[in-house]
């Protein structure tokens, strides 16, 4: 057995194909000792929530790229309401600075702009990860 | 209510009354060295007795394309669930991982459930959390429980140990059959699928298998009751996921009419036993060694032989 790891479920929600932005966090995450469970493409977030649930999912990161954030993300944490999951939800991709704030204030985690560094997205997720994990920490470790 | 706040007890039965992401949670808490004993010992008790099927074959061969296939035919058409652990190998340098199984098994995971488990520093083509996350699947009653390795080079056939059935998926080309065989993994294959057969050379590649097979059956070292069957596949399309999931249900009937099943199963728990007391043995030895220099500090002067300082300190280990 081995010592718990972060794991992030990454995906790409709604029909833009673009997965380059998507494969370099992938790796950023895999190189700072993170779990990645790639969904890759065109998921929905019922596909998300299944494979969140399944992989015991300590953060989603969602990418996207056709400016479809500000109904998408508030769809996806709907959906993780829904789940009742207090899985932190990260938005990467091109996000106009104005819309970030509208973002945050939803109950999206974090943002990752398109000029993020290696360790500002490895901060960003560890920072989202650490906040649910608190929130969560009152009673005793399950075991 | 947080899944973090409950224990095992609880996520259990939780996870019994098909709460998937209790079981999810259960999954994480087998593989997490801090909490996996605690779900041993909450589930071993509760086997219904799954058939445990290990995929294995060559990277990029089509194991999860294949599993993905397979496991679409099998919720439409088995009692039980099914459910996959799919492994992928973590990296040496940061410990994180890429696991990229599930993307190919996407659109089943309603009825199936799948979870991506990374090698975390295990060799062999598994990972060490592989028996107590089956034993979860098991105790939820979902049957079979499947298990993608990762792509195996050479010998590193742990998977005959985790598992009841074996399928080795070979594709054409690129000496995959040769590849197979200095492998070591015709030795171990219950079952093979000759995958990508919709690529040139598949029949070829099926060709060299059987003739393989010939040879061993001829030299005595195969069973002479049981001989592995060849299936094409293209899973793609997945057109004869119906004759792998018939193999694998003939392999099944013949482990439990030849008693090789028993077999298998004992062979497991003897492997499961060993390795726990192998670690336990270590930590003791350790132990011994860091509290008793005394010795050690003769044997560094030369004083005493080693295997005279080992006799006087093997004692001591076992009571440690
Ligand atoms: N033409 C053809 N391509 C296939 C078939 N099965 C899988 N592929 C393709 O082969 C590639 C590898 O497939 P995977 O299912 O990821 O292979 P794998 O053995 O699981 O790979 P690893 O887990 O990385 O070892 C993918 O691009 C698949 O689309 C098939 O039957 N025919
Ligand atoms: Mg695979």
């Amino acid at each position: 057995m081995s010592e718990s790891r972060i794991r992030v479920v990454l995906a790409k929600l709604g029909l833009d194909g673009h997965d380059r932005g998507i494969k370099v966090v992938a790796r950023i995450l895999r190189d700072a000792g993170m779990e990645v469970i790639y969904l890759g493409l065109r998921q929905t977030t019922d596909s998300i929530i299944a494979a969140a649930e399944q992989e015991d999912a300590d953060a989603i990161g969602l990418s996207m790229h056709n400016a479809g954030h500000l109904t998408l993300a508030p769809s996806m944490l709907h959906a993780l309401k829904d789940a009742e999951m207090d899985v932190p939800l990260v938005i990467g991709g091109i996000i106009p600075t104005q819309d970030v704030d509208e973002l945050l204030s939803a109950g999206v985690s974090g943002v990752i702009g398109p000029g993020a560094s290696a360790e500002e997205v490895v901060d960003i997720v560890r920072t989202a990860v650490a906040a649910v994990a608190r929130s969560s920490e009152s009673g005793p470790e399950a075991g | 209510m947080s899944l973090r706040k409950l224990s095992v007890e609880q996520l259990l039965e939780r996870a019994s009354t098909g709460h998937r992401g209790a079981l999810g949670r259960l999954l994480t808490l087998a593989e997490n060295s801090a909490t996996s004993e605690a779900v041993t010992e909450a589930t071993f008790g509760l086997s219904k007795a799954a058939h445990i099927v290990g995929i294995t074959g060559s990277p990029g061969a089509g194991k999860s394309t294949m599993v993905g296939q397979l496991v679409a035919h099998l919720t439409k058409d088995s009692q039980t669930p099914p459910a996959v652990l799919a492994i992928d190998p973590s990296s040496p340098l940061s410990g994180g991982a890429i696991l990229g199984d599930r993307v190919r098994m996407m659109d089943v995971d309603d009825v199936a459930f799948i979870r991506s488990v990374a090698t975390r520093g295990h060799a062999g083509g598994l990972a060490m959390s592989v028996p107590g996350c089956v034993r979860v699947f098991d105790a939820m009653a979902y049957d079979p429980v499947i298990i993608e390795t990762v792509g195996v080079g050479q010998v590193e056939v742990d998977i005959t140990a985790a598992a009841d059935t074996t399928v080795v998926v070979v594709s054409p080309g690129m000496g995959d059959a040769v590849q197979a065989n200095k492998a070591g993994l015709l030795e171990v294959a219950d079952i093979f699928v000759v995958n990508k057969a919709d690529r040139p050379g598949a029949s070829d590649t099926r060709r060299d298998l059987d003739l393989m097979l010939d040879l061993s059956h001829m030299t005595g070292q195969e069973d002479t009751e049981y001989r592995p069957p060849i299936i094409m596949c293209n899973s793609l399309v997945g057109d004869t996921v119906g004759e792998i999931a018939d193999a694998i249900d003939t392999h099944k009937q013949y482990l439990q009419s030849s008693g090789k099943g028993v077999e298998r199963r004992a062979g497991r728990a003897r492997f499961e036993v060993a390795n726990r007391l192998r670690q336990q043995f270590e930590a003791n030895l350790e132990g011994v060694l860091d509290s008793d220099t005394r010795v050690l500090t003769q044997a560094a002067a030369g004083q005493i032989s080693p295997l005279a300082a080992a006799n006087a300190l093997a004692e001591q280990v076992l009571r440690f």
